[in-house]
Order: structure tokens, then C-alpha cells, then sequence
């Protein structure tokens, strides 16, 4: 049995000490210059990649849109991914960095899933002769962008942090359900969407030539999102961190206020 | 310039408004982080210190 009189032998373990926002900035700090740079070269092999690929077969030179929406859509899925998983987080453990996690990710996932519709109706014109159908894979991925907006209000009309947090992740966790539906949608439903071509049991139908520089651009996104994910969050640290500072000086201005008047009574 | 075909607008205004969107993002998440270390610092110069910065003069 542990000496639990020892404090000695109790460490906290590393996902703990990672979790610190002390911690966290400290060492987010060190990796950010790295991973940005890291971006900004996927950036240039991916986009130089998308524009000297050939011409699909089928869809000509408006495949070109692929190399972003594609990127665009996966990033909006797993933005909310990781709200959700957050959300779980800050919920079960009530850990302040997973609020923060996932009050940060909300707008970058919003912007990606509005950016993935948009490119989405800009290929299904000359694709499909509409920018718009209600199928279900798009009806889906705006109940998402809606899921972003509604996470993004709730927290800005709850004034008490805490409440705030607890709400947006409930909400969170409820929505959480429209992942899987938009991933499996092409499947379950008759729709004008095609189907999965990258990530399938039987391998990618994509041609090598328009595979690659989409499987760098996906990369690329993915490290954009963790460099502006990363960022987000400590901004909301040291917003935080401010917010208390104020508060605390609040408290201590209003406790030597009562003293005072304690003292004259 | 790249020769895109007949539906060359489609193409390079997807690529604009991913452009605009990656570019607002950064510029947001950088501006929020410059912007709420100077809030911190003007804090903590106006004699504000956080709990762990309390007897060593910083945070």
C-alpha cells in the first residue's frame, strides 16, 4: 500500500504536468516557431503540387478546388473532434485547459467549415450545375457550422465562466452525434455527394499524380490547425490569467473597503 | 498564368476565400495573443502580480 504520509512519492503523472498552463505555455512557446515553419513549407510543396498536377479524367481542371475543400471539410470534423473530446474533458476532470482547448478551437472550426461549404458550392457548379443541394452530406456539414456558431453564443451570453464552460461542453458532447452521421452520410443516404475516395477499406480510388499533393495539403491544414489552435489557447490563457488578476484586485479593494468600514462603525 | 479552362473563376476564387480565411485566423490568433500579453504586463506593471509571482517580483 502507498505511503500516502510521504508527499514525496506522490508525482503528478506527465499527462498532469503537461496539462499545467504553466507548463503548457512554456513548452507551446518552444514548439510554435518549429511547427510554423513546418507549415509554411507542407504550404509550398502542397500548393505547388496542386497546381502542377494534370487535369482529371472526369472533372478537368475544377478538381483543383479538391486540394482544398477536402482538407477544409476533414479539419472541420476534427476541430469538432476535439471540441467534443475536450468538452468530455472539462466535464469529467473540470480541468481548466480543456475548457480552454475547447473554447479556443470553436471559431477556427467554424471558419474551416464555412470555408469547406463555400469550396464545396464552388465545385458543385460546374460539377454538379448547382451550388447548393439539400442532400445529406451537406445538410449535415451546415448543422455543423450551426453547432460552431450556437458554441461560439451560448459561451458569450453566459457571463459566469464556469457556467459558460459547462454549458458549451454539454452542447458539445449533444452535437457530437453529427460527426459520424456527416462521415457515414455518403453511405447511408442516396446523395449527389460522392463517396469516400481517400479513406476506404479497399485503398485510396484517387490517382497517385492527385493524391499525393493532397495528402500533403491535408498535412499542411492539419499543422495550421495546431499552430493557430495553439496560439488561440494562450491567448485565452493569458486573457484568463488577466481576468483573474482583476477580479482578485477587486476582491481585495472590496474586503478593505468592508474593514474600513468595520473599523469606523 | 496557369491556363485553368472555362471554369478558371470557380478555382481561383475557392483559392482566394481559403486565402482570406487561413490569413483572417492568423492574423486573429496572433493579434489576441500580442494583444492579452501587453494587457498581462500592464497588469502586472500597475502592481497587479499573480499569486505565484507574489515575492519573486514576476510572473
Amino acid at each position: 500500500m502507498a505511503d500516502l504520509t510521504n508527499t514525496e512519492t506522490i508525482r503528478p503523472g506527465w499527462f498532469s504536468t503537461l496539462a499545467n498552463p504553466t507548463t503548457f505555455m512554456r513548452l507551446s512557446g518552444k514548439v510554435l516557431p518549429w511547427l510554423t515553419i513546418a507549415t509554411l513549407l507542407l504550404f509550398a510543396v502542397g500548393l505547388t503540387g496542386a497546381f502542377l498536377a494534370p487535369p482529371d479524367y472526369q472533372q478537368g481542371e475544377t478538381v483543383r478546388i479538391m486540394f482544398i475543400h477536402v482538407p477544409s471539410a476533414w479539419l472541420a470534423m476534427m476541430c469538432y473532434t476535439i471540441i467534443a473530446i475536450s468538452s468530455a474533458g472539462y466535464l469529467i476532470w473540470r480541468h481548466p485547459l480543456a475548457d480552454v482547448s475547447a473554447k479556443a478551437a470553436a471559431p477556427i472550426g467554424a471558419t474551416f467549415t464555412l470555408l469547406a461549404l463555400v469550396t464545396g458550392s464552388l465545385w458543385g457548379k460546374p460539377m454538379w450545375g448547382a451550388y447548393w443541394v439539400w442532400d445529406a452530406r451537406l445538410t449535415s456539414v451546415l448543422i455543423l457550422f450551426f453547432l460552431y456558431l450556437g458554441l461560439i453564443a451560448l459561451r458569450q451570453a453566459i457571463d459566469e465562466p464556469g457556467r459558460a464552460g459547462r454549458a458549451a461542453a454539454i452542447l458539445a458532447l449533444i452535437g457530437a452525434v453529427n460527426i459520424p452521421i456527416i462521415k457515414y452520410s455518403v453511405n447511408w443516404w442516396n446523395t449527389l455527394h460522392q463517396p469516400a475516395s481517400v479513406i476506404r477499406a479497399d485503398g485510396p480510388t484517387i490517382h497517385s499524380s492527385l493524391l499525393w499533393p493532397l495528402l500533403v495539403m491535408a498535412i499542411a491544414f492539419t499543422l495550421l490547425f495546431v499552430v493557430l489552435h495553439l496560439k488561440a489557447m494562450r491567448a485565452e490563457i493569458l486573457r484568463r490569467r488577466c481576468d483573474a488578476l482583476i477580479a482578485r484586485h477587486v476582491r481585495g479593494d472590496a474586503a478593505r473597503a468592508g474593514t474600513e468600514e468595520a473599523a469606523n462603525a | 498564368m496557369l491556363d485553368l479552362g472555362p471554369h478558371a473563376a470557380f478555382i481561383w476564387i475557392s483559392y482566394g476565400a481559403a486565402a482570406f480565411c487561413v490569413i483572417a485566423l492568423a492574423l486573429w490568433a496572433w493579434g489576441d495573443e500580442r494583444g492579452q500579453t501587453k494587457r498581462l504586463a500592464d497588469l502586472e506593471r500597475r502592481g497587479l502580480k499573480r499569486r505565484s509571482g507574489q515575492g519573486q517580483g514576476n510572473s
